[in-house]
């Protein structure tokens, strides 16, 4: 199981939760999982194309997954996958 | 609240939300605008008005989303624009002006964002703020939320020069050094101000926050006799400052004070070492590929994963301006040459700008007959570091005319 920690304007999608727990064994596995069980967070994460969406950034381990495979970075048992809005930050 | 100001507004999908500490669309979570009654605005607000107010940026508070707060304006902005002759002259520009933005209460252009959004956050009730931040913007929290009694936590990345860090803990905020990027920072920085309720001024204020960038543009026009100019030249960073600057032109005529419709070319300034949004602009695309370990000595602009990167991208294509990647080695030139010919003396991210207006007027981007504005944004006196042994005595000599008189290089 790999944990999902979601921003606060995402958690009422999944039940108010901020943590959820998913199957997975990459990034697109794992949150392919969630999205199907909440379908208003589907199309929030995802593009048409199946990519993700581009306000929306992905870390596994607080590293962002397009420096590694994008939805094809491998994820481990207990490992913590955080979704957030890109928009942010300046100087 | 500001008189005007209506509420906010998702820039992607038009979503409306109140006028609150949120800077994200819930449904497509797309950056969050500020809007304003501008039929009342146009109806109401003068040139005349303007020019009788502060000699602040909050002159322009009608255009603003908060009140001026005593408590937070350091006399922040409205800062001279200055004819540059003498640089023009090294450019072949003979309509160059420059911004001069060292001269902001904490020596950077970022007081202008800071004023507005600790103002915001006092009207919206918080008591703690924060940032994170490359340097300049830490300075600029610290000093505000100082004098407003606000308590700030700021996190940096680790390996900041002496002066940004000593001009942000000395106002005595929450300092933290955090071991990875600014991008590292960041994203921190957003957990942070999501799990606490912090005002992080560029993550929960983010809508108002930007709206202080657009006074530099206010003021430019002003300046100018309230005409836009035809080319301006800005440091990019997240491209926040570069997209609300070509804004601010816009935002000006629609609000009835200038007369003439701006046309302005928007270039932007990248150092090679951390360059995404001018490797996007190269390769044509609006794909910006984060850069994971920026390595350049203009640290105020190493962020690898520029937030308003795509609509800085946007501003520059659609206005016909350009993008230009600079090396260290230009940069430190170019902070001399500022320096020699204007008396002034910039950080490392204005002789990035320099750099760059330096290099697009050589390739024919900036043209001669345009009115040119290069925005200097801070300060030299915090990035010492950088310069190594350039900047240093011609010689060391015994206190004697004789020894004086070898010594001079003329």
């Amino acid at each position: 199981m790999v944990t999902v920690r979601l921003h606060s304007a995402m958690r009422n999608l999944v039940g108010g939760s901020p943590r959820v727990e998913v199957q997975g064994a990459t990034v697109r596995e794992a949150l392919e999982h969630l999205a199907g069980r909440h379908e208003d967070l589907a199309r929030r994460l995802f593009d048409r194309d199946g990519g993700i969406r581009r306000f929306v950034n992905v870390f596994v381990e607080d590293e962002d997954i397009r420096h590694r495979d994008g939805l094809d970075t491998e994820v481990e048992d207990g490992q913590t996958i955080s979704v957030l809005p890109a928009v942010a930050g300046g100087g | 609240m500001s008189s005007y100001l209506l509420g906010l507004a998702c820039r992607e999908c038009g979503a409306a939300y109140p006028a609150e500490a949120r800077s994200i669309c819930d449904e497509c979570f797309g950056p969050l605008e500020a809007t304003y009654d501008l039929e009342r605005l146009r109806s109401e607000v003068t040139r005349e008005t303007i020019e009788g107010g502060p000699a602040s940026l909050w002159r322009y508070q009608p255009l603003l989303p908060a009140t001026r707060d005593p408590w937070v304006d350091l006399g922040d902005g409205f800062t001279p624009l200055r004819r540059a002759e003498r640089l023009g002259a090294e450019f072949g520009l003979p309509k160059l002006y420059l911004k001069d933005e060292t001269r902001n209460p904490t020596h950077s252009f970022k007081d202008r964002v800071v004023s507005v959004a600790l103002a915001r956050a006092r009207e919206l009730g918080f008591d703690t703020v924060g940032c994170a931040s490359t340097g300049n913007l830490a300075n600029a929290v610290a000093a505000h939320a100082a004098a407003a009694g606000l308590r700030a936590v700021i996190l940096v990345p680790a390996g900041l020069e002496a002066g940004k860090i000593a001009s942000t803990a000395v106002y005595g905020a929450a300092l933290i050094e955090v071991d990875g990027t600014y991008d590292d920072a960041n994203r921190l920085s957003g957990e942070a101000a999501d799990e606490f309720g912090w005002a992080f001024v560029n993550v929960s204020l983010r809508p108002y926050y930007v709206e202080g960038s657009k006074t530099i543009a206010f003021e430019t026009a002003e300046q100018l006799g309230w005409r836009a100019p035809d080319h301006v030249v800005v440091p990019v960073a997240s491209g926040a400052l570069l997209t609300r600057v070509g804004k601010g032109f816009r935002d000006l005529h629609e609000a009835g004070l200038l007369e003439e419709e701006p046309n302005v070319r928007v270039s932007g300034a990248q150092a090679a070492g951390c360059g995404p949004v001018a490797e996007a602009f190269e390769r044509g695309t609006e794909e910006i590929r984060p850069v994971r370990y920026p390595d350049t000595i203009a640290k105020s602009l190493a962020i690898g994963d520029p937030a308003d990167g795509v609509y800085a991208l946007r501003e520059v294509r659609s206005s016909s301006g350009a993008v230009a990647a600079v090396s260290d080695e230009e940069i430190v030139e170019a902070v001399g040459l500022l320096a020699r010919t204007e008396g002034l003396f910039t950080e490392t991210a204005g002789g990035v700008t320099v750099a760059t207006l330096s290099r697009l007027a050589v390739a024919g981007v900036i043209r001669p007959d345009e009115t040119v504005v290069a925005y200097i944004t801070g300060m030299g006196l915090k990035t010492l570091e950088a310069f190594g042994e350039r900047f240093r005595p011609a010689r060391t000599i015994s206190p004697k005319l004789e020894a004086l008189a070898e010594a001079l290089p003329w």
